[in-house]
């Protein structure tokens, strides 16, 4: 040993000796905690934040220099739902719920991520394997059905997934009239074929103890399926029958944005009438409201104004609008 | 009976003084507290995951009880040489199996029922703070005495294992034991498949050999309704009592077993 080693070790003996050292006779709580080596309480707890501060420190500098090692978020291991159901013996609903949490944090993260390559790739496997899991969780049916047909970039655009999920829900629990509501509902705007949303809806009316809303909700889609009428009758009902806050938001949302549909006509109307009787195109809202055809600049229901191209007259939702994308079938041109 | 009362309050306040059942009841609470904040992640579906994830601990906790302190409830006597002290007085070799057993039983009730308010306790809090129009969007009421209903099979099954780390216990070693208990928990949750073999096997003698261990294996998804409680499945009396029966039975079985093993061992 150096003569500077034996000095630095001399000076942390020194050290543990002075914290001994202070205050009397040891407290017994106190002397549970001091080693058979006498290493007092303090120095411990110093020597323990010094060195977590270290261990903290060095992974923060790890992560900023080596962010291209971070691991696949989308890697899912075991892929069959069955598989892991027997594996989790009596554990399989807990299971399921860390699953659907999994579903939740892909779909939300992936929606909101800012890259132009969104991939909901492990949404339909997430959800095989929660339902796998617990055959009976509704809300990973009826929600997931929702993420998976959303279109893309909010979702995957496969409705064709969700029909086969909601397919799953219904030979586990035959007697859910809502998952064939949910079908029909896909069908309906996401796949805008009336007549196989109208048969939906009329098998899901046959279950006992459905509501009685969806016989004339099956009449109506059959007769004028795709307008603007029988759409909001359509979400009206969902809103009235959610039995769920995210349910009811979405609901809420649909109906809003066929308001600002509405309204889009109306507007465009107006713009018409202006050029017909000036002869040429208003350059903004306040051109209608001077000529008493508005009475304030126009705002859509989430209480964003419409955006109006002086150039074209055409009348459009700001992008920046909650209500952006508006449903492109049921727009009037 | 008298002797034997001594003994399983002995077992129970050792469990006490061993400190371990307390950390568990700890890690249980601990376990309900993180699950709300994982029901903050969960698109409404807090109160079921709340249930879930009790149920669960409930389950998992009890389980490491019957089996951490089950192996050692003969063998460690053994080991430490104390059970020529106990056998030295006026008890009998029966009296300690069954008080060993009722010993740990207790242990086991005491904890479950400390580890199902608590679990309670973080559903009423969920009761009080949530919207009317939430509540109409449970499967099942927060407070649901269904509840009641699983975490009692839990017990009786947890009961089951406990029996059969006692009859390791009066034979093996405690690390054999505890891997022999836990296998048969593992076997017990599986033993469905046994009854379907001749399905995926050609040999009628592996698919009968497969159907009789079915029958005498101990079959633990019988005590297994926390998904339908959970989900607000009406679970049948007869269901319950027939459960409650075949623990009791099989239990029985299990106990005069270890009777009749330590009854013939020779400690010298």
């Amino acid at each position: 040993m150096t003569a500077g080693s034996k000095g630095a070790v001399q000076s942390w003996g020194s050290a543990f000796a002075s914290a001994r050292g202070s205050g009397g006779p040891p407290k017994p709580w106190r002397r549970r905690l001091a080693g058979p080596e006498g290493f007092s309480l303090k120095t411990f707890v110093f020597s323990v934040i010094l060195l977590m501060g270290a261990i903290i420190g060095l992974q923060i500098a790890r992560e900023r220099q080596t962010n291209s090692i971070e691991p696949d978020e989308r890697l899912l291991y075991v892929r069959s739902g069955p598989l892991l159901e027997k594996v989790s013996l009596s554990y399989d609903a807990v299971m399921a719920d860390v699953y659907w949490i999994r579903t939740l944090q892909h779909y939300g993260g992936t929606r909101l991520s800012k890259k132009t390559d969104k991939r909901y790739d492990l949404l339909y496997p997430l959800l095989d394997i929660t339902t796998s899991l617990d055959p009976k969780f509704a809300i990973a049916y009826r929600f997931g059905a929702i993420f998976l047909a959303e279109g893309y970039p909010d979702g995957p655009g496969r409705p064709d997934q969700a029909i086969e999920l909601l397919k799953k829900g219904m030979r586990a629990q035959p007697q859910k009239w809502q998952y064939l509501h949910d079908a029909g509902f896909i069908y309906y705007w996401w796949l805008e074929d009336f007549r196989s949303a109208a048969e939906w809806f009329d098998r899901a009316s046959r279950v006992p103890g459905s509501p009685w809303w969806l016989k004339p909700l099956t009449a109506t889609t059959m007769a004028q399926g795709g307008d603007r009428a029988s759409s909001r009758l359509l979400w009206q009902q969902m809103l009235e029958a959610a039995d769920n806050d995210w349910l009811r938001q979405n609901a809420t949302l649909r109906l809003a944005q066929l308001i600002a549909l509405d309204h889009l006509d109306q507007l465009s109307a107006l713009v018409a009438r202006y050029k017909s009787s000036t002869g040429h195109l208003p350059s903004s809202w306040e051109i209608l409201v001077g000529a008493r055809l508005l009475s304030q600049a126009p705002i859509d229901p989430a209480g964003v104004p419409y955006h109006l191209d002086p150039a074209t007259g055409a009348v459009e939702l700001a992008e920046k609008s909650p209500l952006h994308p508006l449903p492109a079938h049921l727009r009037r041109h | 009976m008298r002797v034997v009362r001594e003994i399983a309050l002995h077992v129970f306040k050792e469990s006490v003084r061993d400190r371990v059942p307390y950390t568990l009841v700890f890690f249980a609470v601990l376990l309900m507290a993180t699950s709300y904040l994982l029901g903050q992640l969960t698109a409404g579906q807090e109160v079921k995951i709340i249930k879930d994830l009790g149920l669960a601990a409930t389950s998992l906790i009890g389980l490491f009880i019957a089996i951490f302190i089950g192996i050692g409830l003969v063998s460690k006597e053994v080991e430490r040489r104390s059970i020529y002290n106990l056998l030295s007085k006026p008890v009998s070799r029966r009296q300690v199996v069954l008080g060993k057993y009722l010993g740990l039983v207790l242990t086991l009730l005491v904890n479950i029922s400390v580890m199902v308010a608590a679990l309670y306790g973080v559903l009423a809090y969920f009761w009080f703070v949530s919207d009317p129009s939430v509540k109409a969007g449970w499967e099942t009421p927060a407070l649901d005495p269904a509840l009641m209903v699983a975490s009692g099979l839990i017990f009786v099954e947890l009961a089951l294992i406990t029996a059969l780390a006692l009859v390791f216990s009066t034979f093996s070693s405690p690390l054999l034991s505890a891997a022999l208990t836990f296998g048969l928990f593992i076997v017990g949750h599986f033993n469905a498949d046994l009854k379907r073999f001749d399905q995926i096997v050609a040999s009628r003698p592996v698919a009968y050999l497969a159907r009789a261990l079915y029958y005498l294996l101990p079959n633990l998804t019988l005590f297994d309704v926390k998904a339908e409680v959970v989900h607000g499945y009406h679970v049948p009396a007869t269901a319950v009592v027939s459960a409650v029966g075949y623990a009791a039975a099989y239990i029985a079985v299990l106990v005069a077993t270890s009777v009749f093993i330590f009854e013939r061992r020779d400690f010298k």
